[in-house]
């Protein structure tokens, strides 16, 4: 089995959101960390490299920092890594970084039964890249997904659709992207850091995959950005149990007007 | 030029967010000009092109086939990228569900457009649009702009205002070639019983760590059904065990915005309040004085939620 797990690595969930003076978000001195959701899926890929056997190879976009996170990955057990490291890539949309992804993995990297993917990144949550990395690879593809079981060719999903939850089946080479839930994810042992120092990390410019800027160029683009209005305390009701809550039921009905 | 609303509907029931996004497509093509067109998906779907006329489109494709019985990414995903193709609309429109989000993303694929996920609001200007979408779980708010003749958003849900309007709603067939489904829909399994869907529900009532555990849900579900609410979680409770994952709300887990949230034991750590922060009104119940839901609590009750749960249900049912 070859399986390929697609990552990115984003802020960490407890960041603290600066825009600066030009109006875009600041990464300075922001921790990063590899994004929730792609933990997922670089698990499931190595739980099912230790049922069927095969490699686990991780692939992403991004700039020199992105190396830790691709680390962090062959640290849990992943086999060797690709990183996508192009100047013409630093502003990538979605629809930019599934182009990238799609040549690596329909050229390079061909020849995959499954490939895995975070559901969604928690910077820009897009929720995109898995969905149009799948129409251009023409795959089959299950998004939000909580249970997974390979077995003769064939994947059985189980995932999340709104009010519920479907079970699809579909014919590998296909594409799952992980919803937590799926696995509990495993952290990194010390000899695994130490093996992963050694594990290849190939790094690929866009000339070497044959694409051009232009190719890649970006159909969306952050004009601004801005920090949410604070949300202000109001006011807390105090008195005996009947007491609040007959003036809350109040507030609902006559000053919020909500029930 | 169009703007064109792709609706959602699953056993022939439209989505609310598909009205929404229609009156909100409505008022964007008076501002610009353009005309409003719909497109429904699925097979035996002629009642949705009624239902949706109500919302001021000048047209209603459906595409109707046996085909689209089952919702499949691709097959429906390759008849909204056939109807982009013929339309060449200035902008997409549709809900940002969990269908919704997938669908939009692999015909933006497939159209080679881009495509702005989770608007919460957009403007058009001079012939362009600006979109505004959440990042990083809402504690920034970006403005973003789309190049290329056709721009896909989608909406986050209960959020765009619903308007019911005139238009000419002419029904026009759409038949585009239909790909093999690779993947095949074994079963749907509903969950959420009769309250409603978390994301569409206009109130909605939490719990957390504070329950004491799973049995506390009862209170939560019993404050939830007095007011025809949907049930959510904290992170801590799901983390626990106490509830399934699908009912988690923050970052991550469901971005929500009713009209009411009320909080029982949630202490409003910050990706909770990332996910429910747009909320209109706020209610935070919690035997901690200090806690930090009673930072963004509109109106906020510190006690002991065993009492004060059961005494709302009850002036609730006398009301």
């Amino acid at each position: 089995m070859k399986i390929v797990t697609c990552i990115k690595q984003t802020f960490d969930t407890e960041a603290k959101i600066v825009v600066g003076g030009d109006g875009q978000i600041s990464d300075e001195g922001v921790n990063m960390i590899l994004n929730p959701y792609d933990e997922y899926a670089v698990e499931e890929a190595i739980k099912t490299k230790e049922k069927d056997g095969g490699e686990v190879v991780v692939v992403t976009v991004g700039g020199d920092k992105a190396q830790e996170a691709l680390r962090y990955s062959l640290a849990m057990g992943a086999d060797r890594a690709v990183l996508i490291n192009d100047p013409a890539l630093e502003k990538a949309d979605s629809h930019a970084v599934s182009v990238a992804l799609a040549k690596l993995l329909s050229d390079k990297e061909a020849g995959y039964d499954v490939i895995f993917a975070g559901k969604e990144a928690v910077d820009d949550g897009a929720a995109q890249v898995p969905s149009r990395l799948a129409a251009k690879l023409d795959l089959a593809l299950a998004n939000v997904v909580v249970a997974v079981e390979l077995a003769d060719g064939k994947a059985t999903v189980t995932r999340e659709i709104d009010g519920g939850t479907e079970e699809l089946e579909m014919a590998l080479p296909a594409l799952i992207s992980a919803q937590k839930g799926l696995n509990e994810v495993r952290y990194p042992s010390l000899p695994g850091i130490m093996k992963a120092k050694r594990k290849p990390l190939d790094v690929v410019s866009l000339a070497d995959l044959g694409l051009s800027a232009e190719d890649v160029a970006s159909k969306v683009e952050m004009v601004s950005a801005e920090l949410p209005p604070a949300r202000k305390a109001g006011q807390k009701l105090t008195g005996e149990v009947d007491e609040v809550v007959a003036k809350l039921v109040e507030l609902l009905k006559n000053e919020a007007k909500v029930i | 030029m169009s703007i064109v609303v792709c609706a959602e509907q699953r056993d022939g029931k439209l989505s609310k967010v598909t009205f929404e996004a229609l009156s909100e497509g409505k008022r964007l093509a008076a501002a610009s000009g353009e005309t409003l067109k719909a497109l429904v998906i699925g097979s035996g779907v002629a009642a949705c092109a009624d239902e949706l006329k109500k919302y001021g489109a000048d047209e209603i494709a459906v595409a109707d086939n046996e085909a689209l019985a089952a919702y499949t990414t691709e097959t429906y995903a390759a008849v909204l990228a056939a109807y982009i193709a013929q339309e060449s609309p200035a902008l997409v429109l549709m809900g940002h569900s969990t269908v919704g989000r997938e669908l939009a993303a692999r015909a933006a694929g497939i159209a080679d457009c881009g495509l702005v996920s989770d608007c919460v609001a957009i403007e058009s200007a001079d012939g362009d649009y600006l979109f505004k979408h959440p990042v990083y779980a809402g504690k920034a708010i970006g403005t973003f702009k789309i190049s290329g003749a056709t721009r896909l958003a989608t909406l986050r849900p209960n959020v765009f205002a619903i308007e019911e309007s005139d238009g000419a709603g002419a029904v026009v067939d759409f038949a585009p070639e239909i790909p093999a489904a690779k993947v095949t829909v074994k079963a749907v399994n509903k969950v959420s019983g009769d309250r409603p869907e978390l994301t569409e529900a206009d109130i909605i009532c939490s719990g957390g760590r504070g329950l004491g555990g799973p049995e506390g849900f009862k209170l939560i579900e019993d404050l939830a059904d007095s007011l025809g609410a949907a049930v959510g979680s904290s992170r801590a409770a799901v983390d626990a065990g106490w509830r399934e994952h699908a009912a988690q709300v923050g970052q991550t887990g469901k971005v929500v915005s009713p009209n009411l949230y009320i909080a029982s034991g949630i202490s409003g750590a910050i990706q909770h309040l990332a996910g429910m922060g747009t909320s209109k009104y706020i209610v935070g119940i919690n035997k901690d004085g200090e806690a930090n839901i009673f930072n963004v609590a509109d109106y906020g009750i510190e006690g002991d939620l065993n009492k004060i749960i059961p005494a709302l249900v009850e002036k609730l049912k006398e009301a």
